[in-house]
């Protein structure tokens, strides 16, 4: 039998809002994913541990100050130096439109901000693990 | 949680009208659904002023005294802030609500790590009293009372107003502050907790105590239902979370020997409104009487002023839409109207642009000319408690009071609010609830305008507030400076005072002040409770 797909649902930062975090969590949950929910305030080195030892295939994270694009960068920095490139990452919360094109740069290419259906997110994942 | 859901045959013609909190609203009301309900006048109404307040705090309601607008301010550096102040007070508004950075809140310097990127982001940053010096310098602080939304080191946050008063000119007996310091709903809906929930409770009830003994104008618990709605609760579940957390505070102090009578009329609320205005007016008029019963029976308490919920009721960011974010100033519009037929004694609003990021000050002063115009043009000074008498309202009123006991007894039955909140309970069941509500609204059966139903693809511009990163740099190079330019003997004397009355589980306040005085930092007295009380462990469960 085919392994469940993993995702890890992480709130980087110190912001603690995290209804949408928990709302897609559940959503990916429902779609018969495994979640991993790191809590609030990790910073982006120990989501990247947690990613790393929870062998997950896709980390979410859930942004709501205006810090992405720093926090992606990091992310996609550290997960190369970990040789864990491979993993696909998600982010969602207040991501302006202007700041698409620089995510993608960064290699990011699931953008989902607040308001996105949640399916879109669940095909998003289906399609960039499916064949896993 | 939100709007009421609405079931329809296929002429579009409404069958059931279903409120968030549960309740079923009919066609058409009259006499005998007062009588269904057990409607009695004198008990569940009486008169505006008087138990149970379900009318109003006072006899003549806004006649006497209009509501007091707070909106929330603050971001950048202590200088940017001081000017948004300046710029509100001269617009007419009447009160501070002083936002935080995320930092601060979180009880970390500018110079922190984790405090990369977010210094002056949302909120002001403060690290030292030099801070609250150019906050709020040129403010008459005898006049304007400030809300601080500051709670994980609200101690902290209150010690220092106390310091900038005095260094100022004002005295910590005229002063009025309004600290959030609601540390059970961070944990349920904002998220911003340090300390583990037992020491944090015993925060709340030493600025508590501190406030009834030497503060005498402040204000030191603002509970909130506000955010546990923000996080998904229903209205009545809003109501219902709020009064049994004020009642684990008030437990807290009253363990200390001091009878509720001295001490729970300085409690206030903070609850939200969005979504279906019927529903919002019985909550609050609903939820005065809970309240005041709830305090009287329970806590004895007799003197009628100390069983008002007094409290700033807001316009809220979860009704507000990304999606053609304009029609927010008109959801706004109708939020205040809520308020204001609800009888607020204190509002604010949200700005339009709240659903992206904080306001610019166009959006801030919009949202205060909204409610000036509710009290001005509109008539909502004229008469106090404007819908008391219809028969809907009054048997929504009744409804919404059983949904609240209901859902209070709930949680008691459970092992009560704190054990809920400590083992995730409380957050496990709202964020099932968002998620329900996401779903209903995705498929349709729930409607936002814009949103899904007559959405356009054409995307509106909103001007919004922009980061400066310099700010960040600004204040990193100031606390470098203030770390240096500080006598160090009393700073470090001041923090080992601290160290020592926390550990002996003493008032904390005193040598807070002493602490602030000395030009400590938030960071730095918040290290010393960190290493006294741990950290808490959040339960990752959703």
């Amino acid at each position: 039998m085919a392994r469940k797909i993993k995702v890890l649902v992480a709130k980087p930062g110190l912001d603690g809002h995290d209804r949408g975090a928990k709302v897609v969590a559940h959503a990916i949950r429902d779609a018969g994913m495994e979640v991993v929910y790191t809590g609030l305030h990790q910073s982006v080195e120990a989501i990247v541990q947690a990613a790393v030892q929870e062998d997950v295939d896709v980390i979410g994270l859930s942004i709501m100050t205006g810090g992405h694009l720093p926090i992606c960068r990091k992310l996609v920095r550290l997960l190369r130096e970990q040789g864990a490139q491979d993993k696909v990452i998600l982010v969602g919360g207040v991501i302006p439109r202007r700041d698409f094109e620089p995510l993608r740069e960064l290699g990011i290419e699931g953008i989902f901000p607040g308001g996105t259906p949640l399916e879109e997110t669940v095909a998003f994942i289906r399609e960039k693990c499916g064949d896993r | 949680m939100d709007v009421a859901r609405y079931v329809k045959d296929d002429k579009d013609v409404i069958q059931d009208v279903i409120l968030s909190s549960g309740i079923h609203v009919k066609p058409r009301y009259g006499p005998e659904d007062l009588d269904a309900v057990g409607f009695d006048y004198q008990t569940d109404l009486g008169e505006p002023g008087q138990y149970p307040f379900t009318r109003n705090l006072f006899p003549q309601g806004y006649r006497t005294r209009e509501w007091t607008t707070r909106q929330y301010t603050g971001f950048g550096t202590p200088r940017e802030t001081n000017e948004r102040f300046k710029l509100m007070i001269s617009h007419g508004q009447t009160g501070l609500n002083v936002a935080f950075d995320l930092p601060t809140q979180m009880g970390l310097d500018s110079d922190h790590p984790m405090a990369e990127g977010e210094v002056g982001r949302v909120g002001m940053a403060v690290d030292s009293l030099r801070d609250f010096e150019v906050a709020f310098d040129g403010i008459d602080l005898h006049r304007v009372g400030a809300g601080l939304t500051i709670n994980a080191v609200a101690a902290i946050m209150l010690a220092m107003y106390q310091a900038v008063g005095e260094k100022l000119g004002f005295d910590r007996t005229r002063i009025s502050a309004t600290p959030q310091n609601d540390i059970l709903k961070e944990v349920v809906g904002r998220g911003a907790w340090i300390f583990p929930l037992d020491p944090a409770i015993r925060l709340i009830g030493d600025t508590i105590e501190y406030a009834i003994e030497s503060m005498p104008r402040t204000n030191p618990v603002s509970v909130c239902g506000y955010h546990i709605r923000e996080s998904g609760a229903t209205p009545a579940q809003e109501m219902a979370y709020a009064f049994l957390i004020a009642n684990a505070y008030i437990d807290e102090v009253v363990r200390r020997g001091y009878e509720p009578d001295r001490f729970v009329g300085r409690f206030s609320f903070n609850f939200n409104i969005f979504g279906n205005l019927w529903e919002q007016v019985a909550k609050f008029r609903a939820g005065r009487k809970v309240w005041a019963r709830n305090l009287r029976e329970k806590y004895g308490v007799e003197n009628p002023r100390n069983l008002w919920l007094r409290g700033l009721f807001a316009g809220g960011g979860s009704g507000l839409t990304k999606a053609e974010p304009e029609n927010n100033i008109i959801r706004g519009a109708y939020f205040a109207l809520a308020a204001a037929l609800s009888g607020a004694q204190t509002t604010a609003l949200c700005s339009f642009d709240e659903a992206f990021t904080i306001p610019t000050p166009r959006a801030a002063l919009l949202s205060l000319r909204t409610c000036q115009i509710l009290m001005e043009e509109v008539g909502m000074r004229d008469t106090v408690d404007p819908l008391a008498g219809s028969y809907f309202v009054e048997t929504l009123t009744k409804q919404m009071e059983d949904k609240i006991c209901e859902e209070m007894a709930a949680i008691e039955d459970r092992g009560g609010i704190v054990e809920c909140i400590r083992d995730g309970t409380v957050q496990q069941k709202l964020a099932r609830q968002a998620y329900e509500f996401e779903r209903e609204l995705e498929a349709g059966r729930l409607v936002k305008v814009g949103v899904n139903k007559y959405a356009s693809e054409e995307e509106q511009e909103v001007e919004l507030h922009e980061y400066n990163e310099a700010w960040a740099e600004e204040k990193v190079r100031e606390l470098s400076d203030l770390k240096r330019s500080r006598p160090a003997r009393p700073a470090a004397d001041a923090l080992r005072a601290l160290e020592g009355v926390a550990r002996r589980e003493e008032n904390v306040m005193p040598a807070l002040v002493a602490c602030c005085k000395a030009y400590c930092t938030v960071g730095e007295m918040a290290d010393v409770f960190r290493q006294v009380f741990g950290t808490f462990q959040e339960p990752r469960i959703f």
